[in-house]
């Protein structure tokens, strides 16, 4: 099933499946290691409900809700 | 020879260049780059090594301003080897860099640092395997412990001096024909697989400098995703590089079983970024952070005990730990260096007056040279005080916690969380705030930060506030102390996000940039990086006292004792000098801000004041000093007065000069701080700025947005506070400007022109919609 990483709840986990969007966000997605097929983990939303944390190839990233809408998660 | 040093942010490089280069480190100008690297030596090889420390990075494909010096130094200046660090506990996404290094024709040395860490947590990583995959000299290191640093120096040393071709995966995977093609148009250039791999994936900067090649290898591109059901470029080479290093290190590192549980970091992270209480533990750590450096009260202890509970009068340590209170750090550091330098200039001018030296000579060394220069030493102690406390969050790995936390509220204001480092820096001093921006990726995001820093009032703008609320408050019974200090500090931050937003709006449109960012783990800071980080700030600042403050304090006294025909004048005197002179000629401009002509014969002093606070904010006050004591009868001309006493007898001059009561100059000494506060900042700053800035252009208009705003903002105090009503015609006009933004952004009207010319005044007035 897809589903956008920016509707995942904490400590929900899926792999990559696609990344929409182009210019520099994208770009620097793949940069941090969020490309298709790598396993992500939702950790959790900062204290005023955005932007995001996640665990991915072993690291914590953050990112905001409207840029994890790019991400297409298969779960 | 010269080595660069390059690496993921967080990975141990700055331990790393520390351990290198010892005590041979300083900031290094390079040509066509106005921004500074730091750069050292090693010593411990048959030659010596220049060691470049380059700004931490994720890739060469470059995303924040501090990422394309990197890119711009390892392609440009051709280092003989790069020493890539890669932290071990992050194998995979470090590596990701690695395998871009490797495309270039530079030897390369692997340093595999925190392997102690590694150790500690029961992982294994093969060496000698990882050697072999990547093909370069792979060496394990503990940059903190200083350990298996020689035996990298010399394997990057014997490769430097053997050479290497670049490799990538790119050229063994099912795109390798149309890289091969690319590699044909680059080959009058130098690094022809790098370049040809960046414009595979489409990198921006590289389309940029290449526009032939990019319209050569369209139709390439073009005809390869016809035929493969529109393929990605840009995400297949960046599979290809994390495949790649998945697949070399399945060999190489074997991770021990985890028992599932939370790691130390896991725990204190869910402590710091706690749904609710996050963001009061912010609160106090920043509080604290101030309170420690600039309190004078330090916990409130004083008055939780009563007055006189420590009784130091007439003591040595009454001037050290102040009344009533006990001094924080911060402030009992910066007494006791004004303790040493004030007995040293009165020793000295003990000395020259014993010795019969001309009058002008002794004023000159001790009140023009000493005076000035020991203005702006005297807070060196809280600004490094405030630095070290910054450095200790920001290498704990806190800092980028706080940027988290507080993103979705700088959104609103069309900046990300990350400005806010830089902003609340600006608080200590503005220098440091403004080379911080560096770390923000969005240009426009990072002008209107760098334009509003000044309006967090720095440490050197607080005399002006403690002197000008001290006066009103104790002096003459208005208001209180405190809260008018406050209160301006508020003003700024609030005409500091008004100004952000107005400027988001017309001049630096945009979309809120980005917020991609990695969250460290955290750990305890190291106090080598944190001394290091310091020592650097401290000679930076000392350079900066003995250079230019040290000739514009000195211009400044010149100007002030002596007449237009050279002729020296007492302090008393001091109606008549060249600095009097100009003072009064510019008068008339700051009449609509309450301390133009109608302040009468003394007026000039607050214009000179102002003017004297472009080279160091502290010399507003020092300024009073000087000028009330010779104006105001009744006080020893030779005896500069104490900050507030100077500003009290100053203005019951003035009253009594223009016969009028103290209290009706109150709208106009609030006024005098809001001016002070929002204009143009010290030299220092403005250099800064000019430095940091993209172009001339933004630079001159920055200094046009200074001007406007502390004008419009201290005219508009001065004004709704002497004449209340005119506040409505303040929002009236507010509400024309307001509404002609919305409208021209809406595209329902063309005000090209007339915006053209306006927005000058719209970002200036930004403040106060009240």
């Amino acid at each position: 099933m897809e589903k956008l990483l920016k509707d995942f709840t904490p400590k929900e986990s899926g792999r990559v499946k696609s990344i929409n969007g182009e210019g520099k966000i994208r770009r620097r997605l793949f940069d941090m290691g969020i490309t298709p097929g790598v396993e992500v983990v939702m950790r959790k939303a900062a204290p005023l409900g955005d932007p995001i944390e996640i665990t991915v190839r072993g690291y914590e990233l953050t990112l905001r809700k409207s840029e994890a809408q790019a991400v297409v998660m298969e779960v | 020879m010269r080595f660069a040093l390059v690496g993921n942010p967080n990975s141990g490089k700055t331990t790393l260049f520390n351990a290198l280069t010892g005590s041979t480190a300083h900031v290094g100008n390079w040509p066509g780059v106005t921004v500074d690297k730091r750069e050292g030596e090693y010593k411990k090889l048959p030659e010596n090594v220049d060691i470049i420390d380059l700004p931490g990075i994720y890739s060469l494909s470059p995303y924040t301003p501090e990422e394309v010096i990197s890119r711009d130094f390892v392609l440009k200046e051709n280092p003989d080897c790069i020493i890539n660090i890669v932290d071990c506990t992050n194998l995979e996404r470090n590596l990701y860099l690695t395998t871009q290094i490797l495309e270039l024709d530079i030897p390369v040395v692997v340093a595999l640092n925190m392997g102690d860490v590694l150790e500690k947590n029961g992982d294994k990583i093969d060496v000698e395997r990882l050697e072999k995959e990547l093909n370069v000299p792979v060496a394990i290191i503990s940059a903190l412990k200083e350990k298996g640093i020689k035996e990298l120096m010399e394997r990057g040393y014997d490769v430097a001096k053997k050479g290497r071709k670049g490799y990538s995966p790119v050229s063994e995977s099912e795109v390798a024909s149309v890289l091969n093609e690319l590699i044909a148009l680059y080959k009058d250039v130098p690094e022809p697989l790098f370049h040809s791999v960046k414009m595979l994936e489409s990198d921006e900067i590289e389309v940029k400098n290449y526009p032939e090649i990019a319209k050569q290898i369209k139709p390439v591109l073009e005809d390869y995703k016809s035929h493969n059901e529109n393929f990605d470029f840009e995400c297949a080479v960046a599979d290809i590089r994390y495949k790649y290093i998945t697949s070399k290190l399945s060999g190489v590192l074997t991770k021990k079983e985890r028992k599932e549980g939370l790691t130390k970091s896991d725990k204190a992270d869910r402590v710091l970024t706690h749904r609710i209480w996050g963001i009061p533990i912010f609160l106090v750590i920043l509080f604290l952070t101030f309170h420690l450096t600039f309190s004078s009260n330090l916990l409130f202890i004083g008055s939780a005990l009563g007055d006189g509970w420590v009784s130091l009068e007439g003591t040595v340590a009454e001037g050290l730990f102040g009344e009533g209170g006990i001094a924080s750090p911060g402030v009992f550091l910066q007494n006791l260096l004004t303790w040493g330098t004030d007995s040293l200039t009165e020793a000295i001018r003990g000395g020259m007056e014993n010795g019969a030296v001309a009058e002008w000579a002794v004023g000159f060394v001790c009140d023009g040279i000493f005076g000035g220069l020991f203005a702006v030493l005297s807070f060196l102690p809280q600004i490094l005080l405030l630095f070290l406390f910054f450095s200790i969050l920001e290498d704990s790995g806190y800092m980028a916690r706080v940027a988290f936390i507080l993103d979705r509220v700088f959104r609103k204001f069309g900046l990300s969380g990350r400005s806010f480092m830089p902003m609340i820096m600006g608080f200590g001093c503005s220098v440091p705030a403004m080379i911080n921006t560096r770390t923000l990726s969005d240009e426009r995001e990072r002008t209107a930060t760098i334009r509003v820093i000044p309006f967090f009032s720095c440490g050197a703008k607080l005399p002006i506030l403690v002197a000008i609320a001290g006066a009103l408050a104790t002096g003459f019974g208005i208001g209180n102390a405190d809260l008018i200090t406050y209160g301006m500090y508020v003003l700024g931050m609030v005409v500091a996000i008004l100004a952000v937003i107005i400027m988001r709006n017309t001049t630096l449109k945009g979309e809120a940039p980005p917020f991609i960012m990695e969250l460290p783990t955290y750990h305890v800071p190291q106090f080598k990086n944190l001394m290091a980080h310091l020592w650097d700030k401290l000679k930076h600042f000392v350079k900066k006292a003995f250079t230019i403050i040290l000739v514009s304090t000195i211009l400044i006294w010149f100007v002030s004792h002596f007449s237009w025909n050279w002729h020296y004048l007492t302090d008393s005197e001091m109606n008549d000098s060249i600095l009097a002179g100009i003072g009064m000629l510019l008068q008339p401009l700051f009449t609509p801000l309450g301390f133009g002509s109608q302040l009468g014969q003394y007026g000039w002093v607050f214009v000179v004041a102002a003017f004297t606070g472009l080279i160091a904010k502290e010399n507003v006050i020092a300024t009073f000093g000087t000028l009330a004591s010779c104006i105001v009868a009744g006080f020893e001309a030779n005896e500069a007065l104490e900050g507030v006493d100077s500003v009290t007898q100053l203005i019951s001059a003035i009253a009594g000069d223009i016969e009028t009561t103290p209290s009706a100059l109150i709208p106009m000494c609030i006024a005098f701080i809001a001016f002070n506060m929002l204009t143009i900042p010290c030299f220092a700053a403005v250099a800064t700025a000019k430095a940091e800035l993209p172009s001339k252009k933004s630079f001159n208009m920055t200094l046009v947005f200074w001007i406007v705003t502390s004008y419009i903002v201290a005219m508009m105090i001065y004004l709704i506070g002497s004449w209340w009503w005119t506040l409505f015609i303040f929002l009236a006009l507010w509400a024309v400007v307001i509404t002609l933004i919305v409208l021209t952004n809406k595209g329902k009207i063309n005000l090209k022109l007339l915006k053209n010319k306006m927005s000058f005044k719209k970002r200036g007035k930004s403040d106060n919609k009240k």
